[in-house]
């Protein structure tokens, strides 16, 4: 069962109130955030449209009132246990404010992750292998994860596909799906631009803030081959 | 069971007028940034066909020149759901381009994980838009959240200089120049603007069909002004996406009150927090559309969607819930009404819930199509042939 969120007591007084306001302050600092919030009527609507209020102890009202109300006690409370309930599907854009508790969430989420609080690596765990996928081979989701002990309750059909994989991507038409460990051939020299884009934005600074072990593995992949396309850089 | 007449979502008639649109045009201040030497707006090819948005601004969609920016969880999963869209171009002898020279757009990853920013983003969307466009094509998007996002990243890279000026500088060390699309457009836009043609070469009747529709958040609920609209679906009360080409299909779209609840796919939840993904779509989703519609299928237009919806159902029949609905997108309708082959095109054994009864029920034999794949997989794996190509796959 979800666990209920608790709200009422200053679960975090552990943590200083300038941390606390300085985080908010890295929200405030995102240049999307005078586009996203605009303040609350506390009208509910987007309550009303949001999934995971429906299964979650979870309110994009709640956090749209905190941060408009700027309760940087509360925001860090939400910050830690309520933004990774959200499902990121904007049903909430719509909000009769003008607001994008959705957003919001995002960049409550980006700089949860570049502070490396815990509660992201928690809420991350087990991610660290589509991160991997995504980052070091410009494609996130690819047919061999398609594995029974990943995701067991899609039934014996996984058990079919994993068995019948190599033959079942040749008798794919297309000739860029014959591919196993990526969802399509992708070409080397793209990879190496993708790599080149995660350096120049900081992308990899991220990694770290919430898995130095993914970070180190990330780092020798992309550099080696870098390397070999003759770039000299170095991932710090 | 609710009976909503589908054409009209009311009396009311709501009236489509771009002059009333509370919204600017973005595509103007495209066109002046380009003016500015700020970026290189890449143009829709003609010729190009034209579809109206919420506020009843004209869309060009491309026939052809298409680049075809793939979807990784349709590619990697489902992946009929891209062969069926490059079988429609093929079927109607378009030339198209399927890259090599492709990213994800990362934005699944970003959704769950928040492990990237905003320059990022837009760069390796801006790197895809400037390989379509040095090869001559222009970009299709495959799924709605690379859809959804890239019209999100547009947006941005228009009304944020800094942003513009930033990613400026990463293309131009990768050799490459800023470019963004005149129009951001969806492979199921593609679909809608060629339903009447798709339904001149329909050759299975698809009549006593009943569906119901799922359209993808990220299509019409980011930067919602940019989705399909059509005052004879819904009265324009919501996106005419998907409807639009299963009605020209002769299908009866059949509503249900959850149509705007999402699937359930929440991008990390699908990933590592399934208990929240299997819930919420099978009972918000396919049991709300079995007890208001009993459809004999569901169809909807994004990479998750499809996924979510479909793999859901598993442990929804273990808990004795009301599923067993198939679940495809519209580009495989669209191919199979026109003669597609169900498992060498539409590759339909890479779906969860069973969906023989619904071929059956279009007089498919599934037992003599299955064998005809088999057979082409004996092939394979005797080693007489690599692959099955097109043309084993058109025969
Ligand atoms: S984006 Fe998050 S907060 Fe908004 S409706 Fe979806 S799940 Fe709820
Ligand atoms: S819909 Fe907007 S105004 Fe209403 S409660 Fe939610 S955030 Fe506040």
């Amino acid at each position: 069962m979800p666990q209920a969120l608790d709200i009422r007591q200053n679960k975090y007084s552990d943590v200083t109130q300038e941390e606390k306001d300085r985080l908010f302050q890295e929200c405030k600092d995102d240049e999307r955030w005078s586009h996203i919030l605009y303040g609350c009527y506390e009208c509910g609507i987007c309550v009303a449209a949001c999934p995971s209020a429906r299964f979650y102890d979870f309110s994009p009202r709640l956090i749209a009132q905190a941060v408009a109300r700027e309760d940087t006690d509360l925001i860090y409370t939400l910050m830690n246990d309520s933004v990774w309930d959200c499902s990121q599907c904007f049903s909430c854009d719509r909000c009769p404010r003008g607001n994008s508790p959705g957003q919001v969430i995002t960049v409550m989420r980006e700089v949860a992750v570049k502070n490396g609080l815990n509660t992201a690596k928690e809420a991350l765990e087990g991610y660290g292998r589509i991160i991997y996928k995504i980052m070091s081979t410009g494609s996130q989701v690819s047919p061999d994860m398609l594995q029974p002990n990943a995701f067991p309750d899609w039934g014996h059909h996984v058990h079919d596909i994993a068995e019948n994989l190599d033959v079942w991507r040749k008798a794919l038409p297309p000739e860029t799906l014959h591919t196993i460990e990526t969802g399509w051939k992708v070409d080397e020299k793209t990879i190496i631009e993708l790599y080149l884009i995660w350096h120049m934005t900081g992308v990899m600074d991220l990694i770290l803030g919430i898995d130095e072990g993914l970070h180190m593995i990330l780092v020798d992949v992309m550099e080696e081959r870098l390397e070999e396309a003759g770039y000299d850089i170095e991932f710090d | 069971m609710i009976h909503l007449p589908v054409l009209k979502a009311s009396d009311r008639l709501f009236k489509i007028d771009p002059e009333e649109a509370p919204t600017h045009d973005l595509r103007d201040e495209l066109f002046q940034l380009e003016k500015e030497g700020e970026l290189e707006v890449i143009r829709v090819p003609e010729p190009y066909m034209e579809v109206k948005t919420k506020y009843g601004r004209i869309k060009k969609i491309p026939v052809e020149k298409t680049w075809h920016h793939k979807s990784c969880g349709q590619c990697g999963h489902i992946p009929g759901y891209s062969t069926s869209i490059f079988w429609l171009n093929r079927a109607f002898g378009l030339d198209y381009y399927d890259p090599t020279d492709q990213t994800s757009c990362t934005a699944w990853n970003y959704y769950a994980s928040a492990t990237s920013n905003p320059e990022a983003q837009a760069a390796v969307a801006i790197r895809n838009f400037a390989a379509a466009h040095e090869v001559g094509y222009f970009p299709l998007i495959h799924c709605g959240t690379s859809f959804g996002h890239y019209k999100e990243v547009r947006h941005a890279l228009v009304h944020q200089p800094e942003l513009r000026r930033k990613v400026r500088d990463i293309m131009k060390r990768l050799g490459k120049k800023l470019v963004v699309p005149e129009e951001v457009v969806h492979y199921s836009e593609w679909v809608l603007a060629m339903r009447d043609r798709i339904a001149e070469r329909q050759v299975i009747d698809m009549s006593h069909i009943t569906a119901t529709v799922h359209p993808a958040c990220h299509y019409h609920k980011l930067i919602e002004e940019d989705a399909v609209y059509d005052s004879e679906i819904y009265g324009a009360q919501r996106s005419a996406i998907v409807t639009a080409t299963l009605q020209a299909l002769g299908i009866n779209v059949a509503d249900y009150s959850t149509w705007f609840d999402c699937c359930g796919f929440g991008f990390r939840h699908i990933l590592v927090s399934r208990d929240f993904s299997r819930s919420f779509s099978v009972q918000r989703k396919i049991e709300v559309m079995r007890e208001e519609a009993n459809p004999d299928i569901t169809v909807t237009h994004d990479t998750g969607c499809v996924t979510t919806l479909d793999q859901s159902q598993v442990v929804g029949k273990a808990h004795k819930k009301k599923v067993g609905l198939p679940v495809m997108a519209d580009s495989q309708v669209a191919a199979l009404a026109m003669g597609a082959h169900p498992y060498k095109v539409l590759q339909l054994h890479w779906h969860n819930t069973d969906n023989k009864p619904f071929l059956r029920k279009l007089g498919i034999d599934v037992d003599k199509t299955w064998a005809e794949f088999q057979a082409e997989c004996d092939l394979i794996k005797a080693g007489k042939k690599e692959f099955m190509t097109w043309e084993d796959a058109e025969k």
